[in-house]
């Protein structure tokens, strides 16, 4: 890491990367045991296992550049909801199998750029992290791609839900691509792209999947923003830490 | 393993006089340790009750996530939840094993599936106890999986071949989630009087359900004579659940817990501890439908299958669209 770098803007764009696969990772995790087929069950745990293993690098680098003494899993379960900075799509309640593998290839799409583009970041760290999440999510993008094809060109009813789905999450696409000045001092630092620079391949990707799943996309969709600001996350978000902070909560400054 | 009180032929188990020349030969593989595959002749009943054990098996596998995915999203830090995530998908993956193996024997997952959600077959009593502290998660991997490990490990030299294979991979990681179970309950009898007090209340309450899981006696039985002269089933229920007890007391000692059965003692002449029998009430109470969980578990699996059936039907009509559209190129 360059000595010259805004070290705050570092561990917002570090917080950034690891709450969006924390909170993510969380959602996955609550479909534990009630998929709809058992190659689910298993491929939804694999996710979110990957993804909280993702976490902890992005949370464990965060802390080191903080310097405040505090550990990934303090980021985690310590913070309150206007500390996180994930996006708002990945904090979105599950609904139902349909909206979660499309929440998750509209993530996982993004990520797939992302990632490709860490990987040639100017921080060490930062492009090892990247490296490592990229063949993870690799196989996420293949998968989630899949499923919303086949759900998508499925059965009417199959299409109507993945239809509904891609309506409701669509207008929390563009807040991924939201350019800030944290987002600035990373492309100065050479650390990170810049986020805008990522929607024409974006693009073309999801127009792909969703022209193979018969699906249509919203026309200029509504940006409901927030989350990575941490300005105005939804309401869901304090809900979702109540249930994953309450050990820590309830019995602080213990060992687990 | 999570099967108990498998029924076979019910009949005792026949003599070389009063078996057929084929039934003959198919002992005779047993007895030389030779692996029935499936294409090879067997009796019917050999089938029967191997589906009837394979699936209750495969079917506590997939109840038995929900009671650790209760708490997969209060997991206290990054790595517990981990840990757990792996093992929770470690155990569907033994479904899929187990669900394989029993399609060998000429019975799909769909009809095994249908018959756990009417309640025509069974899973294991244990995972119809709640899991209501984190300590629970380590009480589950400790003693349920210990009471799982002490009988599947026999069951990797099981007569028939696709079981036999499913034992070997399973038991290799069933030891990594004992020692994780076991992890959690040091951490808790090391930690807070409040996490102590949470340690010792998870084994009050699964000290009796892990030993009926073994199933009761059976010393008499001739349902389990029958799967003991197959090799389906290597060791009496009351052998195993000695063997439990003699491996799990020193280990609660270690932690400064105590087993909470006021007349446990080691007793010298036998070489084994000496330990008080479950409610065998509760255990047939739990059986027929009545135990804490067992409207949640069913309840939870129903609604999987049911919500989820979209999902399948989408998926298959995907496959056949383009399967049609291939064949049509």
């Amino acid at each position: 890491m360059a000595d010259t770098i805004d070290r705050t803007a570092l561990q917002q764009f570090l917080l950034r990367m690891g709450d969006n696969t924390l909170i993510l990772g969380h959602r996955v995790s609550e479909w534990c045991g009630h998929a709809p087929v058992l190659e689910e069950d298993i491929a939804l745990a694999n996710t979110a296992l990957d993804l909280i293993g993702q976490t902890q690098l992005w949370l464990d680098y965060a802390a080191e550049v903080e310097g405040a003494g505090r550990s990934a899993d303090d980021l985690a379960f310590l913070r309150d909801v206007w500390d996180f900075r994930n996006v708002l799509l990945v904090e979105l309640p599950n609904g139902d199998f349909g909206q979660t593998l499309m929440r998750q290839f509209l993530y996982d799409a993004w990520a797939s750029i992302m990632l490709g583009r860490l990987q040639k970041s100017a921080d060490e760290r930062v492009r090892e992290i990247a490296e490592k999440a990229a063949k993870e999510n690799a196989y996420h993008v293949e998968r989630s791609a899949d499923t919303v094809v086949g759900l998508g060109d499925g059965t009417e009813e199959s299409h109507r839900r993945m239809q509904a789905a891609l309506d409701y999450l669509y207008p929390y696409v563009g807040e991924l691509f939201e350019s800030d000045a944290t987002d600035a001092a990373m492309v100065e630092a050479g650390v990170a792209p810049d986020p805008a620079g990522l929607r024409e391949d974006y693009d073309a990707l999801v127009g792909r999947v969703m022209a193979d799943a018969t699906l249509r996309l919203p026309e200029k969709a509504y940006v409901h923003r927030g989350g990575r600001s941490g300005t105005m996350h939804t309401e869901h978000l304090g809900h979702l830490l109540c249930t994953m902070q309450w050990l820590q909560r309830a019995y602080p400054g213990c060992r687990w | 393993m999570y099967a108990q009180m498998v029924k076979s032929t019910g009949k005792g188990v026949k003599t070389r006089e009063e078996m057929s020349e084929d039934e003959r030969a198919f002992q005779d593989k047993i007895d030389a340790d030779t692996k029935i595959e499936p294409r090879d002749w067997m009796p019917e009943e050999y089938r029967k009750t191997l589906v009837r054990q394979i699936g209750q098996h495969a079917h506590s596998e997939i109840v038995g996530q929900l009671p650790e995915g209760n708490w997969i999203t209060r997991a206290p830090t990054l790595e517990r939840k981990m840990i757990l995530l792996a093992k929770v998908q470690d155990e569907a993956g033994h479904g899929l094993y187990l669900y394989a193996a029993a399609e060998t024997l000429g019975v799909s997952r769909d009809e095994m599936t249908e018959d756990l959600l009417s309640g025509k077959m069974k899973y294991s009593s244990i995972f119809n106890y709640p899991t209501l502290t984190w300590a629970d998660m380590g009480a589950v991997g400790w003693l349920v999986d210990g009471a799982a490990i002490m009988n599947q490990v026999p069951l990797q030299r099981t007569s028939y071949g696709p079981y036999s294979r499913a034992m070997i991979r399973i038991c290799k990681e069933e030891s990594f989630h004992q020692r994780q179970g076991y992890d959690i309950m040091m951490k808790m009898a090391q930690g807070s009087p409040e996490q102590k007090r949470m340690a010792q209340d998870a084994l009050n309450r699964f000290w009796y359900p892990s030993l009926m899981m073994f199933g009761p006696s059976d010393a008499d039985s001739v349902h389990s004579a029958q799967s003991m002269a197959w090799k389906i089933k290597i060791n009496t229920n009351d052998e195993l659940r000695q063997k439990f007890v003699d491996q799990t007391v020193p280990q609660a000692e270690y932690l400064g817990l105590s087993i909470p059965d006021p007349d446990l003692k080691w007793n010298a002449e036998r070489g084994h501890y000496d330990f008080t029998e479950p409610d065998w009430q509760e255990f047939f109470d739990v059986i027929k439908g009545n135990g804490p969980c067992n409207t949640e578990r069913l309840g939870d699996r129903t609604r999987a299958w049911e919500e989820g059936r979209w999902v399948r039907e989408g998926l298959m009509a995907h496959a056949n669209k383009r399967a049609a559209r291939i064949a049509a190129e």
